[in-house]
């Protein structure tokens, strides 16, 4: 088992490497300069751009570049945001909370919907709430996040007026009152991301149940005089949800590339939107360092849901 | 308008026969800046009237949080780093500079005593230095005095290329003296007839010496206080998150009385501009959002809430047509467009006639973009109330064919025009934006009928605006016979904006199509005027320069205005906020209010 973690770990080294240079060259054929608004502003003479160029080592052979960068980025320096002009670990520091809080949220909504009522549908297959769940599963899941981002604030904000859309993170509000305020807030953009995994991950657990629930030892554990409830919760759920675990783990870096989308809408300040900011402003270690944690999580999530089959199912070991 | 009548108005104001408020428009009409025709009338000795100020209320905070909304947040917070007017705007919540110009082009003086003059003795008469007095018992936020150590700084500072700032332009060709604690000359190379731009408006924010002194040159991008300002401005830093949210509290010790109104100050970034309209005006989530780039139609029907409006502000902004002078379909030393060809149809004078009268801009102005863009017939600004009446614009489809017809451009079989086997065929580029789609289909229509036939090419933004030297769509290159965009005034001084139209400014392979003529048109009566503005201290005689150097640019066809996009914003009904198109939309934030 060890040896297969270090095994494991030691294959991240070269796809790490990898996936840092294919983004580094990525964006360096990229159109576009971080200083571009000063190149078409008569005011800014041109020595200034080209100053700033030759101080942040713009100038230089992208292979060059790259060797720099990766120097830092061993030597911890995430670099360093030409339009902000600080550094590009305290940019994506501040933004991380909210990234989190709003994201983590939507996935304890996306499994406290998906859990009960895919375990329940698949007990009663093809029942009519079988039939709803499906059929709201799909819509869930058909309508993309962008879509009902705007929908849910055409309705609850603009027709009805309950919820604020624009997402704040100062809340000067103490107390309660800050409770309240972050959970109105929150409530659209979390809904919207849930709604749009729970959906998805209905049809998986219904699934995964459906698949359980007719082997023969749920047949003996009936037989056997357990009651429905302990017979679903000990034996049908806990081995079906084997696989919904690793997906959830699979799928956590997905999440956070539909927050993306979702950020922008709402105006939530987290990476995602730190991301297509910088990306407009051709802000270079911005856009490096916020895709690079994206690479990152994807690896480390791989790696996380390939140790849980083992957690999970002893019959499965590595060597 | 020559020079003599310019000084006849002048005249007419001294004697009181013409307000100067009514002054200040007859010039912005005849394409030029409300800050330099308030200048002429400072140079001719006729004092600026005190601007009455519209605030209302009778102690300092109490005004709740003040909600603004810039869908693109402010990524610092120092004003000589600023790259775009987003981070001018966030600066300006706590940096002030000596002054501002109000939207009659008044210089309205923010952190000085008063504004120089010929009688008060701050203007010298040979046009080489300017004496500026400051206010007494100014503090900046950390309670340090403010003193004339502070802009003998900011010039250092600014001026140093190792600093890198982006106002070094602004700087660099200036010296500052200081004369007392509380007054500095600053003084010219050369005689300057535009003396307000050093320490005035948008560039001119002043920042604290006692805080920045360690971080001149190559160290200034380590100040810790580049995020955290401390300013003299009416409100104080509290928090800021780089393009999400700048916050402020009130500043208890502003050097005004009874102001800020507002307790507090948020700036949230983000977005884009349909739904910060949406959460000014249609919500009213909050108070203030800049720069609605959103159609007329839209803001029109948010309105109908009654929450909120949409203000509109004229500036110098001119959307407007390029008609290429060179070929940009032969090839000359790797260059194409180069200033080596002559453009094989626009060569003929009739046929860039025929456009202008081809270009339908009331049409263009009535069904897309309504209030946010004011047909116009100048290239420098010209707001739709005080419309010159010497230059004129004319859709005339029936005139264009005759034109067309007289200079021998026969129509074939096809229905497009020939002459000596070159068809009146044309390709005509812009950027990928719904109103600009528009606009093409419009002129194509026109010239459809009048036999041109117009190729209409639409370029991503991002390529279009973009200096890459490599790509071949981008707008500076224009390997296009036309084109179209808009082109901002950042300055209240039309010098560098007029600047664009001399022939050392010619884009080409040479300049790494750097240089700002894009259309290539060259004129040397041009350049000479140009020239002859640089150095002309005579207020009046320089303004009669730059209306005659509008009139040629306009006269030469290569230039065909469109619209004039005025400034908008968003405000809360009851928001009370003095803007003005020559500075930034927060230039007065001191005064604004909102009403119980």
């Amino acid at each position: 088992m060890s040896q297969y973690l270090l095994r494991r770990l030691l294959i991240i080294v070269p796809s790490v490497l990898g996936i840092s240079i294919v983004i580094f060259t990525v964006l360096a054929l990229a159109p576009g300069d971080p200083f571009e608004e000063l190149a078409t502003n008569p005011n800014v003479p041109a020595e200034v751009r080209a100053h700033l160029r030759a101080k942040f080592g713009l100038d230089d052979p992208v292979a060059v570049r790259y060797v720099r960068w990766l120097g830092a980025m061993l030597g911890g320096d995430w670099g360093f945001s030409f339009a902000s002009r600080i550094n590009v670990d305290d940019l994506i520091l501040g933004r991380l909370p909210t990234t989190l809080l709003v994201i983590g949220s939507s996935q304890v909504l996306a499994l406290l919907i998906a859990l009960p009522v895919g375990v329940y549908a698949a007990t009663r297959p093809y029942s009519i709430f079988d039939q709803i769940a499906n059929t709201l599963a799909y819509v869930g899941f058909s309508l993309p996040t962008f879509f009902t981002g705007i929908l849910f604030i055409l309705v609850f904000s603009i027709q009805l007026d309950w919820l604020p859309f624009v997402y704040r993170s100062d809340i000067s509000a103490t107390g309660w009152q800050f409770y309240w305020e972050h959970f109105k807030q929150a409530l659209m953009p979390v809904a919207v991301l849930g709604l749009f995994q729970g959906a998805s991950w209905t049809r998986y657990v219904r699934s995964a149940v459906l698949d359980v629930i007719r082997l023969d030892y749920v047949t003996t554990a009936r037989a056997k005089g357990l009651g429905e409830r302990a017979v679903v919760m000990k034996h049908v759920v806990r081995n079906a949800l084997i696989p919904v675990v690793t997906l959830v783990a699979l799928q956590m870096p997905a999440i956070f590339g539909g927050a993306i989308v979702t950020e922008q809408i709402f105006r939530v300040p987290g990476i995602g939107s730190l991301l297509i900011t910088a990306i407009l402003a051709n802000d270079t270690p911005v856009i490096m360092a916020v895709t690079f944690v994206f690479a990152g999580l994807v690896i480390l999530c791989n790696l996380l849901a390939d140790l849980l089959y083992v957690w999970l199912d002893p019959r499965i070991s590595y060597r | 308008m020559n020079e003599q009548s310019l000084r006849d108005l002048i005249e007419d104001v001294r004697a009181g026969r013409l307000s100067r408020r009514q002054f200040v428009h007859t010039l912005v009409g005849i394409g030029l800046t409300a800050p330099l025709a308030s200048q002429m009338l400072a140079y001719s000795g006729i004092a600026q009237a005190q601007a009455k100020s519209t605030y209302k209320p009778t102690k300092r905070g109490g005004g709740g949080t003040l909600k603004l909304l810039w869908w693109q947040g402010a990524t610092l917070l120092n004003p000589h780093f600023a790259v775009g007017t987003k981070d001018q705007e966030g600066s300006r919540i706590f940096y002030e500079p000596l002054a501002g110009y109000d939207n009659d082009g008044n210089f309205v003086p923010i952190l000085a005593a008063e504004i120089p003059s010929v009688q008060n003795g701050g203007l010298a008469a040979d046009g080489r230095s300017v004496v500026w007095k400051l206010k007494q018992g100014v503090q900046w936020h950390d309670g340090k005095p403010f003193t004339a150590d502070d802009l003998v700084f900011n010039w250092e500072y600014a001026a140093n290329p190792a600093t890198a700032a982006t106002t070094i332009a602004t700087y660099r060709d200036i010296k500052v003296e200081k004369l007392d604690s509380h007054s500095v000359r600053v003084v010219f190379q050369k005689p300057t007839p535009f003396w307000a731009e050093a320490f005035c408006g948008t560039r001119g924010m002043i920042i604290p010496r006692h805080l920045f002194e360690p971080y001149k040159g190559d160290k200034s991008r380590e100040a810790p206080n580049n995020l955290k300002p401390v300013g003299t401005g009416p409100y104080r830093f509290v928090d800021f998150k780089p393009g999400d949210m700048v916050r402020g509290q009130i500043n208890a010790n502003y050097h005004e009385p009874n102001r800020p109104h507002f307790d507090a100050i948020e700036m949230k970034g983000g977005g884009d501009a349909v739904s910060a309209a949406r959460a000014v005006i249609q919500t009213g989530e909050f108070d203030y959002a800049w720069n609605m780039q959103v159609e007329d139609e839209i803001l029109l029907r948010l309105e109908k809430g009654g929450k909120g409006r949409a203000e509109i502000v004229s500036g110098g902004n001119i959307e407007h047509i390029l008609v290429n002078s060179t070929d940009p379909s032969t090839e000359v030393d790797g260059e194409r467009s180069s200033l080596k060809t002559r453009h094989p149809l626009f060569s003929d004078p009739a046929v860039r006639e025929a456009l202008n009268l081809l270009v339908d801009r009331q049409s263009v102005q009535d069904h897309i973009y309504g209030r946010t863009g004011v047909a116009t017939a100048n290239f420098l600004n010209n707001p739709e109330r005080f419309r010159s009446r010497s230059t004129k614009f004319e859709f005339n489809v029936d005139k264009a064919n005759q034109l067309l017809e007289s200079a021998g451009w026969k129509r074939g079989a096809d229905g497009v025009r020939a002459k000596d086997g070159r068809k009146l065929k044309i390709v005509f580029q812009t950027s990928i934006n719904a109103p600009r789609q528009k606009t093409q289909a419009i002129i194509k229509q026109a010239c459809q009928k009048a036999g041109i036939e117009l190729e209409l090419k639409a370029v991503t933004a991002s390529v279009y605006f973009s200096s890459d030297v490599a790509n071949p769509d981008t707008y500076t290159k224009f390997y296009c016979d036309m084109q179209m965009y808009t082109q901002t005034m950042t300055q209240p001084d039309p010098q560098v904006f007029m600047e664009q139209f001399t022939s050392a400014e010619v884009s080409t392979k040479a300049n790494k199509w750097q240089g700002r003529n894009i259309s290539r048109w060259r004129s040397d009566e041009y350049d000479k005027a140009f020239r002859a503005a640089e150095s002309e201290l005579d207020p009046v005689k320089r303004a009669a320069l730059f209306v005659r150097m509008n009139d040629l640019v306009i006269a030469s066809r290569h230039i065909i205005p469109v619209v004039f996009r005025p400034r908008v914003s968003a405000q809360a009904s009851k928001l009370r906020a003095p803007l003005s198109g020559w500075d930034n939309d927060l230039w007065l934030l001191r005064d604004w209010y909102r009403e119980a």
